[in-house]
């Protein structure tokens, strides 16, 4: 059989065994918003583990770690410290929202600003910049699964209709079974992803230098430089690196898709214990680091470094192992995916629509309109990653540059009596203004520092600033909250 | 909310100081731990000990967090 047939049939068949369990969560169950999007709160410890490393380990990190490793090198260090770390901050403060959560039927980010600072406007802000920055995520997940899946079928299927394929599949688990059909495919996932990275990543060292040390070894003596920062780059020094671990790790919970997630868990006590044992998961990404240390050796000059691993993997091991590589790699796609499709539905529908536009709207009316806008977001996604260029899409691939402008609200919100409305609402405007800025006049890293963290310290400044010279306005901040705050 | 614990809050700088703030003193190839550069070992053996720490953490933090559970009983 021809190599790229037998390829096709395992991801065919890794594919359709997601979608199979994708659909079959969600069967049998009355799917209202509170079902669809939080799971009716009852997910455990595992499904909450799975849900969230599901989601944690997109095409970026299966692709991008490697092509990193390859192309920059040290640098990619970065991943492995704001790991941990972003677990670390997790612990703080994904549990107390999960209690406000529970306590005033919380579904999105955007309801935590809106009880927590009681203005409609800011909610809506906060619903628009989450869904303005998870779309080019999204379509960054599109062209991975475009890529993923034409390598691995050995350019069977181009990225065209893998793309469309998948996706359509995601919408559709999407609609039939939300988030819990979610969680159920990345079981599937994660199990194929820690199998193959743990193989992929000690056997290619393994295969052609004798074993990791070895082939360290040989990096040492070939190209030492590779192995410190700032590698094979001129500007991602140590600078660098303190300034985007510490706005990735208080940031990267500010994804509305992440911060949503936390409300799935069963009990608060889930999300802490999960904080503590998550770093353990991370122990994956090295070894895609060595798979891309390896090419860099092996595999010299290759023009997209995104690819890296993929080919040291087609130049490798046989068809089939390719083709469960790309399904597994598709799935990666798709479980993020599904989820940030669902996020900037009900954000849209709940937050911006309803507050703002049509007050009378029915929670029922609500659910079909952040329906209908799944189906919407969708093609739109798949319209601007088939036509749009690349450069927009490492452009704002910085998101968590502007999603982290949500932690001084988020953090101050759960801890601070003093933090304001309008604190918070001056903090994100300058903040996302300033990321954005920087970014579009390439200014990132700015002095050595990343964009991002630059942002965010304008937006601290801006926040307390404003918090201290125009106190608490009584009455405006929901008096309950407020109460359990100050306890 | 109850603030953290000032215990938690020092065992969770304690990954912070290690991992992120001192990265000029252990960005750098030798001595070669178990075969790996001392910086990819350095961080690698910090995602074995950062759950330790945040163990530590989470027995300080969980007997609190329960006992203001139990005072906001009978919410649904």
């Amino acid at each position: 059989m021809n190599s790229n047939v037998v390829a096709l049939a395992f991801i065919s068949v890794i594919v359709s065994v997601g979608a199979f369990i994708g659909f079959y969560a969600g069967t049998r169950r009355k799917m209202d918003l509170e079902h669809w999007i939080v799971g009716d709160r009852g997910f455990g410890m595992l499904l909450v583990w799975l849900l969230m490393a599901g989601e944690v380990y997109t095409t970026f990190t299966f692709l991008g770690a490697s092509g990193w490793a390859y192309g920059k090198g040290a640098p990619v260090l970065y991943i492995l410290g704001y790991q941990p770390l972003m677990y670390v901050v997790s612990f703080f403060i994904l549990p107390q929202v999960w209690e406000v959560g529970r306590k005033y039927r919380l579904q999105t980010q955007a309801d935590f600003f809106q009880v927590r600072y009681n203005n409609k406007y800011l909610a809506a802000f906060v619903a628009l910049v989450g869904v303005v920055f998870i779309i080019p995520y999204l379509q960054l997940q599109l062209t991975g699964l475009g890529m993923i899946v034409e390598v691995a079928s050995y350019g069977a299927i181009h990225r065209t209709p893998a793309m469309i394929i998948g996706f359509l599949i995601v919408a559709a688990f999407v609609l039939t079974s939300g988030i819990r059909g979610i969680a159920w495919v990345s079981v599937l996932k994660d199990l194929l992803l820690l199998f193959s990275a743990v193989f992929v990543g000690i056997a290619v060292p393994y295969i052609y230098f004798g074993g990791i040390g070895p082939m360290f070894a040989a990096l040492v003596r070939a190209k030492p430089a590779h192995l410190v920062m700032p590698g094979a780059t001129t500007n991602l020094g140590h600078s660098w690196y303190v300034s985007t671990v510490l706005l990735v790790a208080v940031g990267f919970y500010m994804w509305p898709q992440f911060f949503g997630a936390s409300f799935s868990a069963k009990s608060s006590d889930t999300l802490r214990r999960n904080a503590v044992v998550m770093p353990f998961y991370s122990i994956t990404m090295p070894l895609m680091f060595f798979v891309g240390l390896a090419a860099t050796l092996i595999l010299p000059g290759l023009s997209n470094g995104d690819l890296s691993a993929l080919a040291m993997v087609r130049k490798t091991f046989p068809a089939w192992f390719l083709g469960l590589i790309g399904g597994a790699g598709a799935l990666t796609a798709m479980v993020p995916a599904g989820v940030m499709i669902l996020t900037a539905a009900t954000l849209f529908a709940k937050n911006m629509c309803r507050p703002i536009l049509w007050p009378g709207m029915t929670d029922q009316q609500v659910a079909k309109l952040a329906k209908t806008t799944v189906l919407v977001i969708t093609v739109a996604a798949l319209y601007s990653a088939i036509y749009s260029s690349p450069t927009l899409v490492s452009l704002l691939l910085t998101g968590y540059g502007g999603v982290g402008q949500f932690f001084p609200g988020v953090v101050l919100g759960l801890y601070s009596r003093r933090v304001t409305m309008p604190g918070v609402f001056a903090g994100i405007v300058t903040g996302v203004f300033v990321f954005v800025a920087l970014e579009l006049t390439k200014h990132d890293p700015l002095m050595g520092l990343n964009a991002g963290f630059i942002a965010l310290c304008f937006n601290f400044a801006v926040v307390g600033a404003v918090s201290l010279l125009k106190p608490v306005e009584h009455g405006g901040v929901d008096e309950q909250l407020q109460a359990s705050i100050e306890a | 909310m109850r603030k953290p614990s000032v215990g938690a809050i020092l065992l969770a700088l304690i990954p912070f100081a290690a991992i992120c703030f001192s990265v000029s003193l252990w960005d750098r190839i030798y001595p070669m731990v178990l075969g790996l550069p001392f910086n990819f070992f350095w961080l690698i053996s910090w995602l074995l000990l950062t759950p330790l720490c945040m163990w530590g953490a989470y027995r300080l933090e969980a007997p609190r967090a329960s006992d203001s559970h139990n005072e906001g009983a009978g919410t649904p």
